[in-house]
């Protein structure tokens, strides 16, 4: 088990490195996300298992989906269909692949009815939801107001303003 | 610091945290696009929130959890305005160069 862990900790630096280093923002999304899964693996190995969930639901699954939409809209013109017909070329996505790969093999052997034990001490989704609304409670409240602070500035910011005199477009 | 059942010891986990949130910076640092900065940003955060959930599993309660929920809502509420400032610079300057915002000459 803990060969896992160190090899999860190796595949996210390793993916991380790709992340900062790579030239085009879609690989490294691709590689990014590849260590989103890694850390969720090791959440679920330090016995958080809600903590896993979430991290694959949330980030990996509706946070990395917006970064998609928003490289993809930014991707106009031309040179976007020789990128298209690059991208076919599978040559990119073997890395993130292939990691990947190591993070659902590494998944299947935790998921052996032998191994289980291993997580006795696990703090599980209903710990942490009598902590949220129990002494945590204004933590939600807080959290409902960044995020409707965040949704009204998101709309602000993203409003066609009406050009004006003196003012760079 | 006793750890009762931990998979590992934790000054461990804790140097993969620091390696992490290393990354994440010199991205930041040396990356010029707005896009590549933002996601070293969330390997950043991902750093942080790490070290959450190591110090929950440390003690065995639920508190880092609680905290790494809050880091999710908070990198949600991020990534949504930073797209927005990215859909903002790319329809003013047609290019996601950070280096282009030099208007106040700071």
């Amino acid at each position: 088990m803990p060969f896992l862990f160190y090899l999860c900790a190796l595949i996210a630096l390793l993916a991380a490195w790709q992340v900062i280093r790579g030239v085009n923002a879609m690989h490294a999304l691709l590689y990014l996300i590849v260590v989103l899964l890694a850390i969720a693996l090791m959440f679920f190995m330090l016995g958080a298992p809600f903590a896993a969930a979430l991290e694959v639901i949330i980030y990996a699954g509706a946070i990395m989906v917006l970064m998609v939409f928003v490289i993809m809209m930014l991707n106009q013109g031309d040179s976007a269909v020789g990128q298209e017909r690059a991208w076919r070329a599978g040559r990119i996505w073997r890395g993130p692949a292939l990691l990947c790969a190591v993070l659902l093999a590494q998944l299947g052997y935790l998921l052996l009815p032998a191994v289980v034990s291993a997580d006795a001490a696990a703090v599980d989704a209903v710990a942490v939801g009598r902590a949220l609304y129990g002494p945590y409670l204004l933590l939600v409240e807080l959290a409902s107001m960044l995020l409707l602070a965040a949704l009204v500035g998101a709309w602000h910011l993203t409003r066609v303003l009406k050009h004006r005199p003196g003012e760079e477009v | 610091m006793e750890s009762q059942g931990l998979l590992i010891p934790i000054e461990h986990g804790l140097l993969f945290a620091a390696a992490l949130f290393c990354i994440g910076l010199a991205g930041v640092l040396t990356r010029r696009n707005l896009l590549f900065m933002l996601m070293s940003l969330e390997l950043m955060l991902n750093a942080a929130a790490f070290v959450f959930v190591l110090a929950g599993a440390v003690h065995g309660n639920a508190d880092g959890q609680v905290m790494f929920i809050l880091i999710l809502t908070l990198a949600a509420a991020e990534v949504a305005l930073a797209l927005a400032l990215v859909v903002q610079l790319y329809r003013r300057r047609r290019s996601l160069d950070i280096d282009s915002l030099d208007g106040m000459r700071g």
